[in-house]
């Protein structure tokens, strides 16, 4: 069940840091949607606050509306708790929790949320490692602790650990940042695989990458040090990468920005 | 001929690294030497102590008797008799201060690094540092103030755990806060964006991975209350018979038991019960030590 994303408006702070000004943005369902710019324009300050994961910072706080197939998410009845569960999240680091073993890594998020049921979550396990591409690798050593795997197996299985909730929304942040050329080819096969049942937004610094899988890409950028980060365009991937409207989008793309 | 050989075994430009200068040489040996000097005199006097107690308690220890039976009945010159009714009081004593000192400040440890901000995490700290620096009579008299001046309960074994919180609850709450901290945000992070609440993550994710540290300060903390002698001193009398009740009348511990017989006994039994006390209470000590080392290492993370 992907769903659509609506930002309104929406404004981030840290404290009394203005990050990100003004962001207008919408992602349609069953689409994975890129976002660019340079270092510190605030691209996971704006996807963290896709999933109200902003606010868990000290501080931290944001204006504007972040709707959900039209339910805006920072409405004050509204739960974050069950914000993310729909919403998931992969991070830059992988991440896996390092008590727990390689399968109860990936149905931690159904098991602490009170599935006792064994075979249930042996079934989930596995339709999520074999989602993220991973099945295959640990298959026989579901028992062992996930912190034994590579680099690129852990990232897999932290996005195994997002999918395995169902999520309607799957946020990715540089989660190609750490791995070799052939997990990063692995993930993004992923990503277009996940494309049929996920509403997708990733952050990637890889040009290439933002072109191979994205089907629209925003551009951020910032005026200048300590300004906020704003977002410059956005558009189909297609047109951002060979006829953007905006002069510093060409110029970033074409390597020619500071 | 002889030149053109020399002039290849001469370097165009000298060596870029040149052999050590006699002023760091020297500056070297007195620093190796000081650094010697101090392990020497950190080491010796926990060396001597060592061999002292075991030289002159071992024969005690070595007897049967002197784990299964009291002093009850027995007089000051009395060969035989053994220590359990103290052994039995330390360590009662002392897991009656954990049962309340280690739920107390392992919840004052999460407070402080899951949810404490502002003034009132910044007055817990401080009352905690305090705390950590009042020294053992103090607390004792403390207790005796209040548990049995004030409130009108009588001196007790019970009281003496008392005192004991006292003690243990800044060094559970800090080497617990240490361990809590050492948990990186990023895995807090990877569960609140699984949909899981905050302390549900605390209970699931953050305690679990801090647990072996958190468990070998328990532990560590444990033995040293257990060797305290301030509170057992001034908080309950002792006796030479075995009592089981925490709760009232007198009641023998290790320290107590050695004080006791250094003031009442000065026949050489009481001296070798002294000894013997004194590596019971070392032997006890290094059990604890290795228990917090094995379940440290039992609930630690495994990478494989
Ligand atoms: N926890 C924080 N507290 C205060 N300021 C922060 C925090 N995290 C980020 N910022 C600031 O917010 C701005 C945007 O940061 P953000 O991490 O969103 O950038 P980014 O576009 O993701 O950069 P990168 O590509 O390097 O990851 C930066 O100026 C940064 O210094
Ligand atoms: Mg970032």
């Amino acid at each position: 069940m992907a769903k659509r994303i609506d930002v309104k408006d929406l404004n981030i702070y840290y404290g009394k840091f203005h990050a990100v000004d003004g962001v207008t943005l919408s992602v349609p369902p069953r689409s994975v949607t890129a976002f660019i710019g340079p270092s510190g324009c605030g691209k996971s300050t704006v996807l963290r606050s896709l999933n109200r994961m902003h606010e868990v910072i000290p501080g931290a706080r944001v204006e504007g509306d972040v709707l959900l197939d039209g339910q805006n998410i920072y409405a004050s009845a509204v739960d974050p708790v069950q914000v993310r569960r729909t919403i998931g999240m992969v991070f830059q680091r992988p991440n896996p929790f390092p008590t727990m073993s390689i399968r109860d890594n990936v149905v931690a998020g159904l098991k602490l949320a009170g599935v006792r049921n064994k075979s249930q979550l042996d079934e989930v396990a596995e339709r999520a490692l074999r989602g993220a591409n991973l099945w295959n690798e640990v298959k026989d050593r579901l028992n062992r602790p996930g912190g034994g795997l590579s680099g690129g197996q852990q990232q897999r299985l932290c996005i195994a650990r997002a999918i395995a909730v169902r999520p309607d929304v799957l946020l990715m942040d540089e989660p190609c940042s750490a791995l070799d050329p052939i997990s990063t080819l692995a993930i993004e096969d992923l990503i277009t695989e996940l494309k049929k049942d996920y509403t997708i937004v990733i952050v990637t610094h890889n040009m290439q990458q933002a072109a191979r899988v994205s089907d629209q890409t925003a551009f951020f950028n910032l005026a200048g040090v300590g300004q906020p980060g704003r977002l410059v365009e956005i558009d189909d991937t297609e047109k951002i990468f060979s006829n953007p409207t905006q002069k510093a989008t060409e110029d970033y793309i074409s390597g020619r920005f500071g | 001929m002889t030149t053109a050989t020399l002039d290849v075994n001469q370097p165009a430009t000298p060596p870029a690294f040149q052999h050590l200068s006699t002023g760091r040489r020297v500056k070297n040996g007195i620093a190796t030497a000081l650094v010697w000097l101090a392990f020497l005199v950190a080491v010796i006097p926990l060396v001597w102590v060592l061999v002292s107690v075991l030289a002159r308690g071992a024969h005690m220890v070595a007897n049967a008797d002197w784990w299964q039976q009291s002093l009850g009945g027995l007089l000051g010159d009395d060969v035989g008799g053994g220590v359990y009714h103290a052994i039995y009081g330390s360590l009662v004593q002392s897991l009656m201060c954990a049962v309340i000192a280690v739920p107390i400040g392992l919840l004052v440890a999460i407070y402080l690094v899951e949810y404490g901000r502002g003034r009132l995490a910044k007055a817990t700290t401080f009352m905690v540092d305090i705390l950590s620096g009042v020294p053992s009579i103090v607390a004792a008299l403390f207790i005796y103030a209040m548990w049995i001046t004030t409130l009108g309960f009588n001196r007790s074994g019970f009281a003496v755990s008392l005192a004991l919180v006292l003690l243990m609850l800044p060094v559970v709450v800090r080497s617990s806060e240490d361990m809590l901290r050492l948990v990186p945000d990023e895995l807090r992070e990877a569960s609140y964006a699984l949909g899981i609440p905050k302390w549900k993550t605390i209970v699931k994710i953050v305690i679990p991975t801090a647990l072996s540290g958190i468990l070998t300060g328990i532990m560590l903390a444990l033995a040293r209350v257990m060797g305290e002698t301030a509170p057992v001193l001034v908080l309950v009398g002792y006796s030479g018979y075995i009592n089981y009740d925490l709760f009232s009348g007198e009641m023998a511990s290790l320290p107590l038991l050695m004080n006791s017989e250094r003031v009442s006994n000065p026949s050489p039994i009481g001296t070798d019960r002294i000894w013997g006390a004194a590596l019971t209470l070392v032997i006890i000590i290094a059990l604890f030590n290795l228990a917090a080392t094995l379940l440290s290492r039992l609930v630690a993370p495994k990478k494989k």
